[in-house]
């Protein structure tokens, strides 16, 4: 185990200067640059603009300039937030981010899993109808639409909790953001655990448990528990990586200073270092967490190696 | 599997050390948190006068040189005082030169500052921080984006595309108190110009030894009436009043927070929950109630500001021919996009440059007053002369940028070209591609918007000059390039007029342009807030404001 | 996927003493059984009759309808349900009919829908069935690929297609489905690594079955339930990506519309005109709510374990 984790983490080096590569290329065949606007800046000033900022280098040029600064822990000031460093910007961002997010999925978890589990021992009962149908209703319903619902109930009209900001993550201000976010995955993960759990219960070896005599209870946490997760943390892998830059949509609506929106306001905006920045720190996380999600699955199921 | 090997008891670890994992996470961050300076918003209290802005967007920048959007000076303006300054109404005033007078050619300027004026950190104020300024905003490297606007000013063309070093521009200071600039031609808008916040004087010792680095909270200093007490990107920015500006006995607010908030449903639902006093901007979903429930907080009156259309005149294009371009011209109900669709109270509009420009040439359409009926009816006798009707339609892109008001209105007129036998088919791109198509000439019918940056009708004729690379319809006239060339230059108000005013005639005439309307805009302004002014250059320091905390 | 079982040799019981050998029992086909056993399932059928109805509506709708997808009522702009002026459903904020545009919009989210989950459905499972069957090298190879797409910038992706390929619905079909399958593809490949270790695994090998055959007769079809499941919860994410894309300008161009696009623009009107965002959102939800049954009764249906 010790050895295979080793050798991924080594593997990630040449795997994410690959993404860098091809993100850097992608980004510029893109049409429209960081200094097309409304107003169309006069030759020389872009011509001084350009130069600045080493665009006006061969493009090859500029890529190597990036790697070497990149290997020096230096992402780059923003195109567009001028007076911050790349790295500043997602540092200083990202804990909104985290908080958010981590909520989010632990409310799912601790909601989402228990409700699939229910929902599968009670087959095809009212209960078990009655909790999928609330669980779709997170899917049903575009967060987009929950979030401003949300905060125009609870903010505006009722005024319990703070219809945005983020006031250094206080939990009025994280409360309804949260529900927001994990109304979705909380239905995804009720669903995906729901399916897995008929799947298990339903094999030889649970079977056999039962024979033996086991209560339903033990059955179910001790022995079908486990293998069910599997496709759930399958599917948590990337779903944790994106939940963690966060959604543009909540941080919008609610005003949290986190990264969601460099994601895609920084493609918008052409500003090439903090695209760079994000997809650098992105790709660290997916295979950070892809990772964990491989080394879980072998000790989720036993039978699982990697050493073929 | 066996229920009791280790490998099992590991497996619930393993799901336990992805929770603690997550949980280390939030510690982590909650005391990244905490160690962050997070003085977070205060609320308002009784005796604290703390005002809350939602101003739209994050700034680029606060240093002033890097700044254009109102968004970014508005902030600006409140930390850096130019040698002119802006009434609460609007009016030039003295800001950190008392007073001024040019030389009776008006080639030359000289600018006396205030007694005494100091730095936030207690620095002297001097004009070489004025000459410094100057300087710095035309040195390539610093790629100002107005830099354009000096030109006037002796050898700034030279300096800015690095021809000249800075040293060479024509500003100096005589001596403390003075500043003089030289201009290599008389310019009606000089004023102006330099009660833009990006001319405003910079410190000059501050910048020296932090570089980049001098727009942070620790470094920076200010001349204005406000200094930047903390910089959260993309939560606030927040300023606290400047001991030593010279009119400090004036400012009463103890706080003014910034905060970046671009969704205006989101501002109107901090606005409505008591969690900001101030909105600029105002969702168009929303007008019509705000108009019945937040009638005294409501300010909506126009700004220097055109929406309209270009055709692309350049050969080959379905617009070049003249008459169609009158026809789409003649069938535009402007006042069913404006009242209608938008319905937020924007003008209406014949001419080119805004009625709120107030030396408003008057230039306009000459069939402004037709009915509608004589309208289409000549509309439909034009395209039949170009070849096209409802039998043999003509088929048009409209190119708009991605905004929801842009789409509605790209699909009204569509609607509205229709019964000429216009096929209309829509397309949107981003801002960025958007513009850059349209400066490239690729494009048929491209949805266009311009504000002033200053006061003056040329910033917006002078866009269509043949050697202008934001010309996007192609204009090539000698006789309009005659217009814009002579205006740069005359130095007597009454025949620079008259030559902007033909030059707008002439767009009109021609139909270079399918003007809409002149742009409004609407803010939320809390009621307990006093000072607060609309003007048409939408510029409300926070100096003059005040809450009235009996509230 | 369906089998056929010899068929019966004579009727009725033989006996072991007329020397041949027993009849075997009439089959069915798996189809055949699936498909009864979905028919019990009342939920599912339920929603099988809904979504035609609903798929129906958006094909035919739009010619039943008194009003075109762009029409613009000059007099009904922004206004409500009102059976009199013949919007059943009002208007939007241009005027234009809800109901036509909801069921125009329906084609192009049902067809981007199917489409793209199609895309990602086949290429996901493939690809995670082998990567996970194969394991070792060919494993690690093909995750960090995987890996790697998902940490490419979406956005840039969708510009440079557009750049490629020009402004096409297809297009936005692609792009989603080049997403969507990356996920897919990692549950497939999951179930797959503890499923290859079965017995039935072995007992194929032992019976010489070859590899493809494996991975596609039996590996797949017994990783299918979550499968299922997650194809029913991509169908949202992807007509939901695809208002993202058109609301920036990436995806569908007016007039024509998405219930994602109808829906994000209906949710700026929820205090001021509520029936913009509740016609197209009903539609939506009605389609999801249905396709989870669905999905959930062929889960049932098809699960050879609970035969």
């Amino acid at each position: 185990m010790l050895s295979y984790t080793l050798k991924r983490l080594l593997q990630a080096i040449p795997t994410l200067l690959i993404v860098i590569t091809l993100s850097f290329f992608l980004m510029r065949v893109a049409p429209g640059g960081p200094f097309d606007g409304e107003r169309r800046l006069p030759p020389e000033i872009e011509q001084n603009l350009r130069a600045a900022y080493h665009l006006d280098e061969p493009l090859p040029m500029q890529y190597i300039r990036y790697l070497g600064d990149l290997v020096q822990g230096d992402l780059g000031p923003s195109f567009k937030y001028k007076d911050f460093d790349v790295s500043e910007l997602i540092s200083q961002g990202f804990p909104a981010s985290l908080e958010l997010g981590m909520w989010a999925i632990l409310a799912a978890l601790l909601i989402g899993v228990p409700l699939g589990v229910i929902a599968a021992i009670r087959r095809n009962s009212t209960a078990d109808y009655v909790v999928m149908s609330t669980a779709l209703a997170g899917i049903a319903v575009p967060n987009f639409v929950i979030a401003p619902l949300l905060a125009l109930v609870f903010g505006v009209l009722l005024g319990w909790l703070p219809a945005g900001g983020w006031n250094g993550g206080a939990w009025q201000n994280l409360l309804l953001p949260v529900v927001a976010l994990s109304i979705q995955q909380i239905a995804y993960i009720a669903r995906m655990m729901r399916a897995s759990m008929i799947e298990v219960l339903g094999s030889h070896y649970i079977r056999t448990a039962r024979a033996k005599g086991l209560s339903e209870w033990k059955v179910i946490l001790r022995h079908a528990l486990r293998p069910a997760m599997l496709p759930v943390v399958s599917y948590l892998g990337p779903a944790i990586a994106g939940i963690i830059t966060g959604s543009v949509v909540i941080e919008q609506i609610f005003g949290i200073p986190g990264i969601g929106r460099y994601f895609v306001q920084g493609a918008l905006n052409r500003d090439y270092t903090l695209v760079m920045g994000t997809v650098v720190f992105y790709g660290a996380l997916i295979l950070l967490l892809n990772l964990i999600v491989d080394l879980l699955y072998s000790m989720l199921d036993p039978q699982i190696r990697y050493d073929d | 599997m066996s229920p009791t090997s280790p490998m099992q008891c590991a497996a619930s670890l393993g799901a336990g050390l992805l929770l603690s994992v997550l949980s280390l996470s939030l510690g982590a961050s909650g005391s990244a948190m905490a160690a962050q300076a997070t003085s977070s918003i205060s609320p308002a209290s009784q005796d604290e006068q703390i005002l809350r802005i939602a101003n739209g967007a994050e700034p680029g920048s606060l240093d002033p040189q890097q700044t254009s959007g109102t968004w970014e000076t508005r902030i600006v303006r409140d930390l850096f005082e130019p040698l002119i300054a802006y009434s609460a109404d609007g009016e030039l005033i003295p800001g950190l030169a008392e007073r001024w007078e040019s030389s009776a050619s008006g080639l030359r300027w000289t600018f006396h500052l205030r007694e005494g004026l100091e730095w936030s950190d207690g620095t002297p104020l001097t004009a070489e921080d004025a000459v410094f300024a100057l300087r710095r905003l035309l040195t390539p490297a610093t790629a100002a984006h107005n830099a354009t606007l000096y030109y006037p000013i002796v050898n700034a063309r030279a300096v800015n595309t690095g021809t000249l070093p800075p040293d060479q521009l024509g500003v100096a200071a005589p001596d403390a108190q003075t500043l003089t600039i030289t201009l290599s031609h008389p310019s009606a808008t000089l004023a102006q110009t330099l009660a833009m916040s990006e001319a405003a004087p910079l410190p000059r010792h501050v910048i020296a030894a932090n570089g980049a680095d001098w727009t942070r909270p620790a470094n920076m200093v200010t001349s204005g009436a406000f200094v930047l007490k903390e910089w959260a990107p993309q939560s606030h920015i927040t300023l606290t009043p400047n001991a030593r500006y010279h009119g400090a006995q004036n400012v009463t607010l103890d706080e003014v927070v910034y905060l970046p908030i671009e969704e205006s449903h989101a501002a109107l639902n901090r606005l409505r929950a008591g969690e900001v006093e101030i909105a600029y901007g105002v969702p168009a979903s929303h007008y019509a109630w705000i108009q019945d429930n937040l009638a005294e907080a409501l300010h909506t009156y126009p700004i220097l500001g055109e929406y309209f259309y270009v055709f692309n005149l350049r050969e080959g294009s379905p617009v070049a021919d003249r008459r169609i371009r009158r026809a789409l011209n003649l069938a535009t109900r402007r006042e069913v996009i404006t009242e209608r669709i938008l319905g937020m109270g924007q003008i209406p509009s014949w001419h080119f440059v805004p009625e709120a420009l107030s030396e408003h040439q008057g230039a306009r359409f000459d069939f402004a007053d037709w009915s509608m009926d004589r309208r289409m009816a000549k509309a439909r006798e034009l395209m039949a002369d170009a070849g096209y009707g409802p039998d043999h339609p003509l088929e048009l892109t409209l190119r708009y940028n991605t905004l929801e008001d842009h789409k509605k209105i790209a699909v009204a007129l569509g609607a509205m070209w229709k019964p000429l036998g216009v096929q209309v088919t829509l397309t949107n791109t981003e801002a960025a591609v958007h513009y850059r198509d349209l400066a490239l000439g690729d494009f048929e019918v491209g949805r266009y918007g311009m504000i002033a940056t200053i006061a003056d009708a040329y910033d917006f004729l002078n866009a269509f000059s043949s050697d202008n690379t934001s010309n996007a319809p192609g204009l090539s006239s000698p006789a309009y390039d005659a217009l814009i060339e002579a205006a740069a230059r005359e130095g007597d108000d009454d025949a620079r007029r008259q030559q902007l005013h033909d030059a707008e005639q002439y767009l009109l005439d021609n139909d270079v342009v399918l003007p809409l309307y002149d742009y409004v805009t609407s803010s939320l302004v809390d009621p307990a807030i006093s000072g607060w002014a609309p003007n048409a250059l939408d510029v409300h320091p926070s100096r003059y404001l005040h809450i009235d905390t009996s509230h | 996927m369906s089998q056929t079982t010899p068929a019966p040799h004579g009727t009725g019981a033989a006996s072991a003493f007329d020397g041949q050998p027993p009849a075997a029992p009439a089959g069915d086909s798996l189809t055949r059984d699936a498909w009864r056993r979905l028919k019990q399932n009342r939920a599912a059928m339920c929603s099988l009759v809904v979504m035609t109805l609903v798929v129906l509506a958006c094909l035919i709708g739009p010619w039943l309808t008194p009003y075109e997808l762009d029409e613009v009522d000059w007099n009904a702009i922004g206004t409500g349900p009102d059976l009199a002026s013949g919007h059943i459903f009002g208007t939007d904020v241009n005027g234009r009919d809800l109901l036509t545009r909801t069921l125009h919009g329906g084609q192009i989210s049902l067809s981007v829908a199917l489409v793209a989950t199609f895309v990602s459905l086949v290429i996901g499972v493939l690809y995670g069935a082998v990567s996970g069957y194969f394991g070792g090298r060919t494993d690690n190879l093909m995750m960090r690929f995987v890996d790697i797409m998902y940490s490419l910038p979406f956005m840039f992706l969708v510009i440079l297609l557009m750049v490629v390929f020009g402004r096409n619905i297809f297009l936005i079909y692609a792009a989603i489905g080049a997403v969507e399958w990356l996920d897919m593809s990692r549950i497939v490949r999951g179930q797959v690594l503890a499923l290859k270790k079965r017995e039935f695994v072995e007992a194929a090998h032992a019976l010489g079955v070859r590899d493809l055959q494996v991975v596609t007769r039996h590996l797949i079809p017994n990783a299918l339930g979550p499968v299922i499941v997650y194809v029913t919860l991509t169908v949202p994410k992807v007509i939901l990506l695809e208002s993202f894309l058109s609301f920036l300008g990436l995806g569908v161009q007016e007039p024509l519309t998405s219930w994602g696009v109808l829906i994000s623009e209906g949710k700026d009107m929820m205090e001021t005109a509520p029936w913009m965002l509740l016609v197209p959102s009903a539609f939506l939800a009605a389609t999801l709510f249905c396709l989870n049954f669905l999905g959930d009764g062929l889960r049932d249906a098809l699960d050879p374990k609970t035969r």
